[in-house]
Parts: C-alpha cells; sequence; structure tokens
C-alpha cells in the first residue's frame, strides 16, 4: 500500500504549494490592485490617520491635511472649497475619492513606488508616513475670474469655463457652476457627510459634475470653426473665397430648410467665407459641411481631439460629432451637424482645444493639469512636460482662422471680448437644445493673436431669469475676456 | 516486514526543546498583542499564558509516559499553531469588542477547550494502548459515525446556524457531531476496507490505461457518494460533504492500489459538484463569489473583506494588534486563516501553511512506515483528512477554491474542533509509537496478532 501513499505525497505536495503560490499571488502581486479598490475600509482607516500631501496652486494649498486629535488624527481641508471642488474633488470616509484626490493617491498618500525609500526612512526612524504633494498647471487669478464671471450671472446659472495655455496645453483655469463643499463629504462627523451626500446626488443640478471635461452639449456655431478648418484642409479655401449666402439653405427634393439665426440673409448671396464667420452665417457652414462631405468632417474634428481622452487625472468625457449608432447622415443631417447641431456634442475643454489649436498654428497640445509631483522632502519626483496631440490643420490654414477669428472679435458677434490693446480671436455659438427650454450660449477664443498666452471656452448651460436674449457673444464673451485678462496681466 | 535495522530512539528531549520553541512563539505573541493594542501587557494575559504553557507540559508528559516512542515533531507543530490560535482569537476579542461591546470573547473558553483537547488526547493514549484493538469495532464505530451525521437533523437537540444544520444542543453546550464522525469514519473506512481491499482490487473494464473497478463492485462508493451528497441536502454544509467523500475515496485507492477508483470519485464528485451547483443556491453564491468576488461587494463582502486584509497586510503583515481583522465576519473561526495574513503577514501566513504542511508530513511518514495494513489505512485517513480541510478552507479564504465552511485545525475558535484534532493527533501519535517502538525481545503478543501483520 506504499505505492499510493507516495502518490498521495506528491498531491499534498502539491496541494500546498498551490496555497503557497496563491497566498504570494493574492498578498504581493495583487496587494496594490486590492489596496486601490474603493469601499476598502483597511486602507482607508490608514490614509485616513496619515498626513496625506497637500494639492498646490501656485504654492498655495487648495487641499491639505491638518492635525486633529480624534481617532484618525488628520482632517483633510480643503481651503478655496467652491472654486476649486471639480479639481480636487472629496477625500470622504465612506464615499472614497473623486477628481485628482483619487487620480493622485498614490502620491498624495505616500503609497507611490518613488516614495518606497521615504517610506522605508519613515519605518526605520519611528515616524509616521507622510504622503506627497501635487502641484497644478492654474493660474489662480483667472481661475477666481472664471468663477465670478458665471457667478455674476446670477443665482441658478449652470456652466463652465475651461482655458489652456495653447503653447503648452496646461490648464489655466477650470470651472464648473453649481459646485460644492468637498469639506462635507471630508468630514469626520459621518452622519453629517452623509446626508450632505444625500443632497448633492440627489440635486437635479448635479454639483458635482465637472461641466469643463464631463459634459458634451451642442457646441452651435463655435463648431463652425472645425467645419470651416475642414473647408479650408480639403476645398483649397481662402478667408476671401466666395461662399454661400442668403436667408435659408434649401435641399433638393425636401421640406426642410436651414434659416439663419434671427432670419438675417448673411449679407448678401454669395459672401466670403470671412463674412460668413463673422455673421455666424448658417447658410454658409451647412453648405460647406455637405461641400467637405460626412467622413472629412469627422477627420478634421478628431484632429482636433474629438472621440479622444487627452486629458490625465481628471474624469473626462470624449466628445463626438456623430452618434455612436449613426449609419451615415443625410445632406439635412450633415448640415446640420456642419453647424454644431444634430449629433455634435462637446465639452468645454475640447472647446478650448479647438481654439487653442487655431492659435497655436494647428498644433493641438495635451491639456495637462498636474505639473510637479513632489516627495515630502519637496525634491521633484515627476515633472510633466508639454507633449503634442497632432497637428489639426497646415500652418497656413490656422493662420487664415485665426485671422478670421480676430475679424469676429474686431467687428463680428464676438465683439463683448474685445480687450483694448490686445489682438484677441474668437466665435460665439448658441445651440439649441430641446424646443422647450432655452438654447446653451458658447463662447471660445484666444488672446493675444501673435503669441497665443491663453484659449478659453465658456459654456452657459441655463441661466435664470429673461432667457429671450441668450446669445453667445453677451453671457459668454465677457467672462471669456476676463479670464484672458486675468492670464495677460 | 522486517524488524527495522535502526536503533530505536524515543526523542523525547528532542520534543521538550521544541515544545519550549512552540510555547514561547505563542507567549511573545500575547505580549505583542498587549503592547499592540493598549500599548501596556494587561494583567488578564499572564493567565492565558499559563493556561497555553500548562496545556503544553501537560500534553508532553502524556506523550512522554504513554507514547514514549512516538513522533517527536508532531505535537510542537500542533501547540504552535493551538498557541497561535489562542493568540489570534484573544487579539480579534478585543479588537471585535472595541467595535462594539456587546460580542462575545471567545479566547477564555478556547483556553478551556484546548483543556479539553488535552484531555481527550492523554484519554485517546491511556485507553488505546494498540491501535490494532481499534479495527474490532469497526462497525461500532461507522454505526456511530451514521448516528453522530444524523443527530443534527433531530428536533429539540438539531440547531440550524448561520445556514449549517451541523449544530446540537444539548443543555447548556453545543457541539458540532461532524468534527467526531470525521475520526469514526477513519476508523471504519480503514477497518472495512483493510478486509475488502482485495475484491474491491479486481480489475474490471481498463480505459485508458487504467483498470475501472467492477461495476458490481461499485456498492460502498456509491453508499459513500450518497452519504456525502445526504450532508450536502440535508445540513447544507458543502465542506464535510467534501471532506467525507474525499476520505473515503482516498483510503478506498490506498487499500486497493487501485488509480481507477481515484477516476470514479472524481466522476462522482463533479456529478455532485454539477448538482449542488444546479440545485442549491447558496452553492452557487459561493461559486460565483469565488469567481468574481468584485461582481456584488456586498454579498460578497466577507471575502473580500478578507482578500483586503491579506492584500494590506502584504510581505511583513501589520503586526499584532496592528491590523483590522475584526472587520472580516468570522474572523476568529472560518477566517481566521485571513486574520493571521493581515497581522502576520504572507511570512507568517505562509509559515502557518508550513507547519501544516509538516503536521501532513509527518502523518504521512507514519503511514508509509506503519507496519499493519490497519494502521496503515487510519493513518493515511486521518492525514488525508487534515490534509484536505487545510486546502479546503485556506484555498477557501483566499480564493483559490470556492469558500465552504470548514475551520482551520486548531487555529479557528470552536470546541468540537480542536477537541477532535487533538484527538486525531494522539491516533497519529499512538501508531508512530507503535511504528517506532523496538521489537519486542520475545513474542509476548499474541500469535494471533502477528498474523495480523498484514503485507505491505
Amino acid at each position: 500500500m506504499n505505492k499510493p501513499i507516495r502518490l498521495l505525497s506528491i498531491a499534498c505536495l502539491l496541494m500546498f504549494a498551490a496555497l503557497l503560490v496563491n497566498a504570494n499571488v493574492l498578498q504581493v502581486v495583487q496587494a496594490d490592485d486590492l489596496n486601490s479598490r474603493q469601499g476598502n475600509k483597511r486602507v482607508i482607516d490608514e490614509e485616513f490617520s496619515r498626513e496625506r500631501g497637500a494639492i498646490l496652486v501656485d504654492g498655495t494649498p487648495i487641499a491639505e491635511s491638518v492635525p486633529t486629535d480624534d481617532r484618525w488624527k488628520f482632517q483633510r481641508q480643503y481651503p478655496e472649497a467652491a472654486l476649486y471642488a471639480p479639481i480636487t474633488g472629496y477625500f470622504s470616509y465612506i464615499y472614497g475619492q473623486s477628481a485628482l484626490e483619487r487620480s493622485q493617491n498614490s502620491i498624495l498618500s505616500g503609497s507611490d513606488n518613488r516614495l518606497f525609500v521615504n517610506r522605508v526612512v519613515d519605518l526605520l526612524g519611528n515616524q509616521e508616513p507622510q504622503g506627497g504633494s501635487v502641484e497644478l498647471t492654474l493660474d489662480p487669478v483667472a481661475q477666481r475670474a472664471a468663477a465670478e464671471g458665471l457667478r455674476d450671472l446670477g443665482e441658478g446659472t449652470r456652466g463652465a469655463v475651461a482655458a489652456i495655455n495653447p503653447q503648452t496645453g496646461e490648464i489655466l483655469a477650470m470651472v464648473s457652476q453649481p459646485t460644492y463643499d468637498p469639506n462635507a463629504l471630508a468630514s469626520h462627523d459621518l452622519s453629517a457627510t452623509e446626508a450632505a451626500w444625500d443632497q448633492l446626488t440627489n440635486d437635479p443640478n448635479q454639483p458635482m459634475l465637472n461641466r469643463s471635461t464631463q459634459l458634451t452639449l451642442p457646441p452651435g456655431s463655435t463648431f463652425k470653426l472645425v467645419t470651416a478648418a475642414a473647408a479650408l484642409e480639403n476645398l483649397n479655401l481662402t478667408p476671401d473665397s466666395q461662399v454661400k449666402g442668403g436667408t435659408e439653405l434649401t435641399f433638393p427634393g425636401k421640406q426642410y430648410t436651414l434659416p439663419n439665426q434671427g432670419g438675417s440673409n448673411c449679407g448678401g448671396d454669395p459672401i466670403s467665407l470671412r463674412q460668413a464667420l463673422e455673421v455666424s452665417c448658417n447658410v454658409s457652414f451647412g453648405d460647406l459641411a455637405n461641400q467637405v462631405g460626412e467622413e472629412a468632417l469627422v477627420q478634421q474634428a478628431e484632429r482636433f481631439g474629438f472621440g479622444a481622452d487627452p486629458l490625465d487625472g481628471l474624469a473626462f468625457e470624449k466628445s463626438r460629432v456623430v452618434g455612436a449608432e449613426s449609419e451615415g447622415l443625410e445632406d439635412t443631417q450633415l448640415a446640420q451637424t456642419g453647424i454644431g447641431q444634430y449629433e455634435v456634442a462637446a465639452t468645454p475643454l475640447q472647446m478650448a482645444m479647438v481654439a487653442g489649436a487655431i492659435a497655436n498654428n494647428g498644433v493641438v497640445m495635451n491639456p495637462y493639469i498636474v505639473d510637479t509631483l513632489r516627495a515630502p522632502n519637496l525634491e521633484v519626483l515627476e515633472q510633466t512636460e508639454p507633449s503634442e496631440f497632432g497637428e489639426a490643420m497646415r500652418p497656413e490654414t490656422a493662420g487664415m482662422l485665426k485671422d478670421m477669428m480676430v475679424s469676429v472679435v474686431d467687428s463680428g458677434t464676438g465683439s463683448p471680448a474685445a480687450i483694448p490693446g490686445v489682438q484677441v480671436g474668437g466665435k460665439t455659438g448658441t445651440a439649441e437644445s430641446a424646443a422647450d427650454r432655452p438654447p446653451y450660449a458658447w463662447f471660445v477664443g484666444f488672446a493675444p493673436a501673435n503669441d497665443p498666452q491663453v484659449a478659453v471656452a465658456v459654456l452657459v448651460e441655463s441661466v435664470n431669469g429673461d432667457t429671450s436674449d441668450i446669445g453667445g457673444g453677451r453671457l459668454g464673451g465677457p467672462i471669456a475676456r476676463s479670464v484672458m485678462e486675468a492670464v495677460l496681466r | 516486514m522486517s524488524t527495522p535495522t535502526w536503533v530505536p530512539r524515543r526523542r523525547r528531549g528532542a520534543e521538550l526543546v521544541l515544545t519550549v520553541m512552540a510555547v514561547g512563539i505563542s507567549v511573545f505573541g500575547y505580549i505583542a498583542v498587549g503592547l499592540g493594542v493598549s500599548g501596556t501587557i494587561p494583567s488578564d494575559t499572564y493567565t492565558l499564558i499559563g493556561g497555553l504553557v500548562l496545556a503544553a507540559i501537560g500534553a508532553h508528559l502524556a506523550v512522554r509516559q504513554f507514547a514514549p516512542y512516538a513522533d517527536p515533531v508532531l505535537l510542537p507543530l500542533v501547540l504552535c499553531l493551538n498557541g497561535l490560535g489562542l493568540v489570534m482569537i484573544h487579539r480579534l476579542d478585543l479588537g471585535r469588542q472595541a467595535l462594539d461591546p456587546d460580542r462575545s470573547a471567545f479566547a477564555g473558553s478556547q483556553v478551556m477547550w484546548t483543556f479539553v483537547g488535552i484531555v481527550a488526547f492523554t484519554a485517546v493514549l491511556l485507553i488505546v494502548r494498540d491501535h490494532r484493538r481499534l479495527q474490532a469495532f469497526t462497525y461500532t464505530f461507522g454505526l456511530t459515525a451514521i448516528v453522530l451525521l444524523i443527530l443534527p437533523l433531530l428536533p429539540v437537540i438539531g440547531h440550524e446556524q448561520n445556514g449549517a444544520r451541523i449544530w446540537i444542543h444539548l443543555g447548556p453546550f453545543s457541539f458540532q457531531p461532524g468534527e467526531a464522525a470525521k475520526i469514526c469514519l477513519a476508523i471504519f473506512f480503514a477497518g472495512y476496507l483493510v478486509v475488502k481491499r482485495d475484491v474491491l482490487a479486481l480489475a474490471g473494464k481498463r480505459l485508458l490505461g487504467i483498470d475501472l473497478p467492477r461495476g458490481r463492485d461499485l456498492g460502498p462508493i456509491l453508499l459513500g457518494w450518497l452519504i456525502s451528497v445526504g450532508i450536502l441536502v440535508f445540513q447544507r454544509d458543502l465542506g464535510s460533504s467534501l471532506l467525507f467523500f474525499g476520505l473515503f475515496v482516498v483510503v478506498l485507492f490506498v487499500a486497493t492500489e487501485r488509480p481507477g477508483w481515484l477516476v470514479v470519485g472524481s466522476l462522482l464528485f463533479a456529478f455532485g459538484a454539477w448538482f449542488g451547483y444546479v440545485a442549491f443556491g447558496h452553492v452557487r453564491v459561493r461559486f460565483d463569489a469565488w469567481l468574481d468576488p468584485f461582481a456584488d461587494p456586498d454579498r460578497n463582502m466577507q471575502i473580500v473583506s478578507a482578500m483586503f486584509g491579506l492584500a494590506h497586510g502584504g510581505i511583513i503583515g501589520r503586526g499584532w494588534g496592528q491590523g483590522s481583522p475584526e472587520l472580516t465576519p468570522f474572523s476568529f473561526s472560518d477566517f481566521i486563516l485571513a486574520s493571521l495574513g493581515e497581522e502576520l503577514g504572507l511570512t507568517g501566513l505562509m509559515a502557518v501553511l508550513l507547519i501544516y504542511g509538516l503536521i501532513v508530513e509527518r502523518g504521512l511518514r507514519i503511514a508509509l512506515t506503519c507496519r499493519d495494513g490497519f494502521g496503515k489505512l487510519l493513518a493515511i485517513g486521518l492525514t488525508m483528512s487534515f490534509a484536505i480541510q487545510v486546502f479546503i478552507v485556506a484555498g477557501g479564504v483566499t480564493r483559490l477554491i470556492p469558500l465552504t465552511g470548514l475551520t482551520a485545525p486548531f487555529l479557528a475558535q470552536g470546541g468540537s474542533s480542536i477537541v477532535m484534532n487533538w484527538a486525531i493527533i494522539a491516533l497519529l501519535l499512538r501508531i508512530s509509537d507503535q511504528t517506532r517502538r523496538p521489537a519486542p525481545p520475545t513474542s509476548s503478543v499474541g500469535s494471533d496478532e502477528q498474523t495480523q501483520v498484514v503485507k505491505l
């Protein structure tokens, strides 16, 4: 009977080997993944009890941990909570983390592999481990200007502002309204946290949504920049080329007609492309979209960043030209697409990237918000270098478009964004949504034209009060101006 | 089999040294828990330390007195596990009561049950002076096993707890008869199969190079299988069902030396597992939780919490009293291995698994060297059931296999388990003592018994 016993011994050996290997897999290989899962109370307890690193804007903390004398030893605080909430996110015992608190968690909590030596030193010195800090690209003055601009539109305004440096992709301002107070979610009073969470998640205005990167809406006439770029690239036009004008665009064999905003005739038929952009002529761009064709238009948008997610660290909704289930557009639908309606939907950050690419000679830069990661001893762990997303168009095309956008501000619909003594380029947009609700107001722009320092997109989703006169120039222009002024100051 | 050529040595001194080391680990564990949780050494830890030292002395003296030639490594290994278990249960008492002061403490009663276990251990060594005498009671043990398995199903005394009907309540005492049934079944299988092995070894059809058993010999294995399925259906105890069937198939395989029985057993097991999955919601829940625990983290909170704890422990662990193993439900019984892995880390968990592995290795060695068929089958049955149980419970909490409700021997809180496992070790030591003992100079045992030393 010894032969089967020897076989069983080998079986036992394999069983125990499997147990040992599995324990290694679980506790070493999968450990990081398990530790970073949401709802892991052990890690949350530990991280709550640790001196978490700060998130800094221009050297000033917008999220920091201060000592307390309760069971967790440290309290996370957000000094300018409402202003930076969409960027910092929250650090909650119950609800985990969001935004940068989540994506930069390994550095902030000190668990990052690059902080390994620090941890060992802390362990040997019997010190509590500390987290590293995250420094952002934001310009606090521009950020404040953007937030104030939206706030000045009145109580109940929903909207967003995104501003980037077109030459580097640094995000200079990122504002979403309404906003919320992450301090309420980081509270150690857990029942208060739950109450705040319930209130925030049940609010129909969705205050925890970062509207500048997570909300895609029809960009309206600001999308005409994309259509114009496609036309300039594919049809060999110049700003002085004659394009179709008139009061409405008709389609062979169809009842539907595409009219201009307010029933205008765009100043004649035909008109120059420059004039078409200045007066934001629907007829011209609806016709150009059909001349360019769906494929070329979608490709042009994708070269601007539509359909991609170039932003690290923050939730980012991809912008789109046609819906996911679209099976080719009819000419009427393509005409509507060309003026930023039908299924076109873009985030404010994406529209800022469009303006930025035009300002930056056609080169799209990857937007980024994290500038520097530092160890607790302030040693730089990582410095983000600007990187190119790609070339959206030829430099000559970009130059022509830039020129036309300056005309829009100098003598067209974008005049509210004008800054004395600075060449500002811009484009307004007023996108229809549903029939029973007011349109969305957009403004995109850049300044100065010769050496662009800032590209900005403003979205006003809704305002309370008088809605009869919503226009991208009137609502968005002044906000864009104050943001650009803040950057150029 | 000829008389061994090596000079028999008792090795009781070596055992004592190892025992001191094993107890030392637990004593330092107690102190570390006190320092880790409260920063001081609480006074009641001395009672627990004293209890453990007393138990160790008692067990060592019992072996020295009643089984002087027994394997010297088994007892220290078991004492080390038992001590680690006591420390962990004590530590979890502190942690769980910090969460909710109304929760009951288990460390005190576990020390008491350890004493009872040592008493049972001594009693087995004292009463069973020769394991071959047990063979005379083969069918008595078989019947006892059946009765023990049926007890929890009876009204009044039978009791359902956490979904499994495996408890009986007698006055103030509650008891899991399944643990005792395991030993009775091991004795029954060994006694039954050592007699029937020649018949059952007859080959039937040959398939893929393996001799399958004859159809008419399938009776016993089908009976064993039906008992296991009965446990699954009526007691809803997946782990015990698997364990009993595994025990039976393994002993059958060793007795007949026919791998065909393993094939038949595996097929029956596969069918039973499929049946369980289709027929029982609780089996399906366990299986789905194994495949993807994060599909429903709230329902699978227990295994998820155990995995979080193990991952949080990492390579060196949080340290005694520094982790949060009390967050996992049943962290002190079914999930005590996860608790150890969290606080002692991968290092500690691997050490515990290696201790289990060494116990199994000693058991296999005893089975190999034992000179009589009954002793061999009994040793392999007890050892393999121990190994299978460790594999099922350790694999379950570390998500190697689906989770089934079995306790980690000697570590987990629970009186029946600890007492019966001590009895198992006593039986193994008894067989070992018999094997390593020098052959008597003259034939002092009766000639009847000599004929029982059958072929190997």
